[in-house]
């Protein structure tokens, strides 16, 4: 019925800007609770993840279809984390689950119920930026940016797991990270000069 | 996508039910996702179990056990497969990217489906995605595909590096069903396409891997892997050899050898190994060895390289793996 699938859509959207303006501090149960038709047509083909996301406990409902990557961006308001190719080649999309760098474009939401997650918004403390963060500024290691967050996310991965002993050891451990630009030395440098900070 | 119906199985009975009703398992998930998304793969639902207990490496005097949910990274790094089964570190960690590698599972990688382009675009024809639609390889671009055990069905290269390692090591693949264990030696786990080249393995339908077993054995702790590819790294193998020798005395007491990114399934040589066991070491012997590597190989119209490419990169691995200290 064409009517109830407008109806659907209507709702998803208010859901999005609602659970954004508040910062995510869930209004999900008013917002499902007035929904109901919504709620009945998707029983099956949705679920309400519970994680921590930098250090917040967040409660989100998603579409048993929903990446990652898109819960992030479109309904925790965490954009900074990028979508490249959406298959898994390109690494923008990386984040931290439970401590492992992972590309959140080949992973449902659902499937992380409960878990810890870090993206590239988690990074600084105290208001200040992680060291890798601050090298890539210093060394340069950016052109037009899009890559960044995932290209960071993965350094900080590549030095806390230790492979960080040559340039070339550097290379092949950060080579799940495109750059399209070419800023690949800068990189290199910008990964080599955390690992020696940190 | 299509839509799904989601459910985590907290224990073996729940997943093998919620399969007896024609779920798909999900594990790491970075092929069925990715496939889910390309609409090749339409679950109707879909069985996260990646809370059943099968996530040990256990090395024992006699075998390696790993649980199929164990990550392609930990069983890389870890210090006893490292030095008595280099060939499975080097194989894992030769493939995909740091980050695949901390999300997909051992079972998972053996149940990787092709890289084909034509398998992987819905509107090309594909007998393996859609049986009797025809190959759109055969007649097209094949530069990366099968030269062994292909059929006028099929041509797809199998694309695990792993799996190539494990052919070569007799490994066993461990299967559960609602009757219990049951082992598959993993050379009888892949199906070659023939006329069916839906059926890629010989795991019972709803049945689970839980794990893999590997003997322990002398030529298998002088063992490695080599990958010849388009790129340096993150990339699927154009030719690769898993080789594992024992040598004493100057000569070769036994010899395992596999090769991918040639066969359809992972290929393993008897003929090369045969060339190899009781000869002493030289570098005419691996070259004699390695010029049966391609014996019955069938060149499509853009990858007749790989015949000369398969030997070569054979020939290379031996003697390298010959002059490890």
């Amino acid at each position: 019925m064409p009517s109830v699938g407008r109806v659907v859509d209507l709702n998803r959207r208010t859901f999005v800007g609602a659970s954004i303006a508040v910062g995510g501090v869930v209004a999900t149960a008013p917002l499902i609770a007035g929904c109901g038709e919504d709620r009945q047509a998707n029983t099956a083909t949705s679920a309400v993840v519970r994680l921590r996301i930098n250090g917040e406990d967040r409660e989100i409902e998603v579409d048993n279809r929903t990446s990652l990557l898109d819960m992030l961006r479109e309904r925790a308001g965490l954009s900074g984390t990028k979508k490249g190719c959406d298959q898994g080649a390109c690494g923008a999309c990386t984040v931290f689950v439970n401590g492992q760098r992972v590309v959140s474009c080949l992973t449902l939401a659902v499937m992380h119920d409960g878990a810890e997650i870090t993206t590239i918004e988690g990074l600084e403390r105290n208001g200040r930026l992680h060291p890798l963060q601050q090298a890539f500024i210093d060394e340069d290691a950016l052109q037009c940016g899009y890559c960044t967050a995932g290209q960071i996310m993965s350094g900080v991965g590549c030095i806390d797991e230790g492979h960080t002993r040559s340039p070339a050891e550097i290379r092949e451990w950060m080579s799940g990270n495109i750059c399209r630009c070419g800023a690949y030395t800068n990189i290199v440098t910008a990964v080599a000069n955390a690992a020696r900070s940190t | 996508m299509f839509p799904f119906q989601f459910t985590k199985a907290f224990d073996e009975a729940a997943a093998l039910t919620a399969a007896a009703s024609g779920g798909r398992y999900i594990a790491g998930g970075t092929t069925l996702i990715d496939l889910m998304r390309e609409t090749v793969e339409r679950p109707a639902s879909v069985i996260d179990i990646n809370a059943l207990p099968y996530r040990n490496i256990d090395l024992q005097a006699s075998r390696l056990r790993v649980g199929s949910l164990v990550r392609m990274s930990e069983l890389a790094a870890h210090r006893g497969v490292r030095s008595q089964f280099p060939v499975i570190a080097q194989a894992l960690e030769l493939s995909a990217s740091a980050q695949i590698r901390n999300m997909a599972s051992i079972g998972g990688n053996l149940m990787q489906r092709p890289r084909c382009l034509y398998f992987r675009d819905v509107s090309a024809a594909c007998n393996r995605r859609t049986p009797g639609s025809g190959c759109a390889a055969i007649g097209g671009r094949n530069r990366t595909h099968a030269i062994l055990g292909t059929s006028d069905a099929c041509v797809a290269t199998h694309p695990s590096d792993l799996a190539v390692a494990l052919i070569a090591l007799d490994a066993l693949v461990i299967t559960r069903d609602g009757d219990g264990e049951h082992p598959i030696r993993i050379a009888d786990f892949f199906r070659q396409p023939g006329g069916t080249p839906d059926r890629e393995h010989n795991l019972a339908a709803g049945a689970l891997i839980t794990g893999i077993e590997v003997p322990v054995t002398p030529e298998a702790r002088r063992s490695g892997y080599l990958k010849v590819r388009d790129r340096e790294s993150f990339e699927f193998a154009l030719a690769s050899a898993a080789v594992a020798l024992d040598i004493a005395a100057g000569r070769v007491r036994a010899a395992r050898v596999a090769v991918g990114g040639v066969g359809t399934v992972p290929w393993r040589l008897p003929a090369v190994e045969q060339a190899l066991v009781g000869r002493p070491v030289s570098a005419a012997l691996w070259r004699d060895a390695a010029s049966n590597a391609a014996e019955g190989a069938k060149p499509l119209s853009e990858n007749g390289f790989k015949v000369e490419l398969i030997k070569r990169t054979v020939e290379r691995q031996l003697a390298t793996i010959a002059g490890l200290p």
